[in-house]
């Protein structure tokens, strides 16, 4: 762990050279504590980061090492308790209210009584958008997400990738620029996923959103950030910060090239370190 | 039953062969078996009084009579089935429905006190577990004191609650409808708390990434969510209604009703009336729970859910 210190500085000059530029994310020695039955368990300790808008962030690491706290700590779902965090410069809660993020989760959650419009249309509704402007946003988030067609189709009747990408398409619905996705394709399988991502990126290059990705796959993390956080468990702490060198745009093919090798090698390390001492 | 189907479907198709594949033929068999036994208790039990009235009039009597005559006394310990139906006949095709001797009239007066009582307690069980549901302090203490209400004995509180409305001026429909309402809030409640609480976590999360106030979560993910819950809580409650309704007019002097009518009968050892009274207010019961069966189907229909989804 004595490599610890090193990357904190490297993250920490990132965090400056990033904020000449717009930030979205700033978090600044964050810790969250959970108390259990068991006695406190140290979630995340110590995390400095800063996302610049428009990158793709994916946070990787084995399970328990804070990544989707991380990620629930952005969107307010969890409270740190040592440290501070911003999010378009306000407080987590304050951007919640403001509706500054869309949250994809694991699972698609699309409520079963509702039609694939109708579930788009949820956030849309929620927040007060007329009914023209309803139509109008289900009918292009939809199209960015190739369900075009699909619209009075419930739930049920879609594949589990389809399902996950009309929840992708409910969070892109309403105009946040910040996309938080919480390993969201982890169920599907490896051909969907391919594909998804392949997608994704593509939509990402479209909308010029910020996104913050949690993941536990090292090509799906590789193939899709030009930031890699690398995370370890107990305590959840960022062991290594990867600048991609790949191009923005990446055909799936790019996943044999050298230099994408030697990036997921180096996650691979990174993983392996935080494992080691324990 | 292959053999069945197989004999049915050489000769005539149609019908028979959709009552041998479908429900109907099991339902028919099971229904004939109750009637066989039936007839085989109203010989059996109205027996010994029949060949106590052939000696004490000295007459000759063979295995014959006594089959025929156990299935047509007046007021048999058991009455035959076709005798029950022939009162029912008798009081609700073959009398004025205005008459005090009508079954229509008296299940109409359980009816009407049944339905107000039940359209009460399936409000006051929705609001309950709405209150539940989102009041801690409500969730602690109002939830033992449901269960509690529901080990007093129905026959123990419903004079009480004539008594007491009486005094402060209420009679009538009301009072009865209320213990009807006393019975059938209790699974809404139930079901209603259960329903309120079925969405899953990342859902509850959603609506508050996106700020969603109170009562957008309710309106837009708890109360549909809760739906199905409270279809299967109501078919229930409104069968525990009636019989709230019925028990409600039995302690308390009630001249008319199904359960007046079933007091009557027992008073006069009228054990036909008893039966055709039982039947009628099963039969309500059927109808009702149908009732809220078709409702049910027409809502999990429109809300899109899979066939062989519904409870």
């Amino acid at each position: 762990m004595n490599a610890n210190p090193a990357i904190r500085q490297e993250a920490s000059q990132e965090a400056s050279s990033k904020a000449s530029g717009e930030t979205v994310v700033e978090a600044r020695g964050l810790g969250l504590t959970f108390e259990t039955n068991d006695g406190p368990v140290q979630a995340l300790s110590n995390v400095d980061l800063v996302i610049g808008k428009g990158e793709f962030v994916s946070f990787i690491g084995p399970s328990g090492c804070g990544k989707t706290t991380f990620l629930r700590v952005i969107a307010d779902l969890e409270q740190p308790t040592e440290g501070d965090i911003r999010v378009n410069g306000m407080t987590p809660a304050e951007a919640r209210r403001k509706r500054a993020y869309g949250y994809v989760f694991q699972a698609a959650g699309l409520f079963p009584w509702r039609t694939i419009e109708q579930n788009v249309a949820l956030p849309l509704e929620i927040m007060g958008y007329s009914r023209a402007e309803q139509k109008e946003r289900v009918f292009r988030t939809l199209d960015l997400v190739n369900l075009a067609g699909f619209e009075k189709k419930f739930p049920w009747q879609l594949s589990g990738g389809m399902q996950q990408r009309a929840s992708i398409a409910r969070a892109l619905a309403f105009d946040a620029d910040l996309l938080l996705m919480d390993e969201p394709f982890g169920a599907l399988d490896e051909i969907v996923r391919d594909h998804l991502n392949e997608q994704l990126l593509d939509l990402w290059a479209r909308t010029g959103k910020t996104i913050g990705f949690v993941t536990h796959s090292i090509p799906e993390a590789v193939y899709l950030s030009t930031r890699i956080i690398v995370m370890s468990p107990r305590p959840g702490r960022v062991t290594d910060v990867i600048e991609s060198p790949l191009p923005r745009e990446r055909p799936l093919d790019i996943r044999e090239t050298p230099e994408f090798l030697q990036i997921a090698h180096r996650v691979r390390e990174g993983l392996r370190a935080g494992h080691s001492d324990d | 039953m292959s053999a069945v189907s197989l004999a049915v479907s050489g000769s005539q198709p149609g019908f028979l062969r959709r009552a041998a594949v479908g429900r109907t033929l099991p339902i028919l068999i099971v229904l004939s078996a109750i009637i066989l036994i039936w007839y085989a208790f109203t010989v059996y039990l109205n027996a010994p009084w029949q060949i106590d009235a052939y000696q004490r009039a000295g007459s000759e009597w063979t295995a014959a009579d006594l089959v025929g005559d156990t299935m047509a006394q007046e007021r048999p310990v058991l009455p035959a089935p076709h005798q029950v139906m022939a009162e029912i006949w008798k009081t609700t095709i073959g009398t004025r429905i205005t008459s005090k001797r009508s079954l229509i009239y008296h299940a109409w007066i359980t009816l009407s006190s049944t339905l107000l009582g039940f359209v009460i307690g399936t409000a006051l069980g929705v609001l309950l577990a709405i209150g539940i549901v989102h009041n801690r302090a409500m969730d602690k203490s109002v939830m033992p004191w449901v269960i509690a209400s529901q080990t007093i004995p129905i026959l123990a509180i419903a004079p009480m609650i004539i008594v007491v409305l009486n005094a402060i001026g209420l009679s009538g429909l009301l009072p009865k409808a209320l213990i009807s309402t006393y019975l059938s809030f209790f699974p809404v409640v139930v079901g209603m708390v259960k329903g309120f609480r079925s969405p899953e976590v990342i859902q509850l999360d959603l609506m508050r990434t996106y700020n969603a106030s109170g009562t957008q979560t309710f309106w837009k993910l708890r109360w549909p969510a809760a739906l199905p819950y409270l279809f299967t809580s109501m078919k229930v409650a409104v069968a525990i209604a009636l019989v709230g309704a019925i028990v409600g007019e039995l302690p308390t002097g009630a001249v008319s009703g199904l359960g007046a009518r079933l007091l009557a009968g027992s008073y006069y050892g009228q054990t036909v009336q008893i039966w055709s009274a039982l039947f009628m207010a099963a039969a309500l019961a059927a109808v009702l729970v149908g009732i809220i069966g078709i409702g049910q189907r027409i809502v999990m229909a429109r809300m899109g859910t899979r066939e062989g989804e519904r409870s």
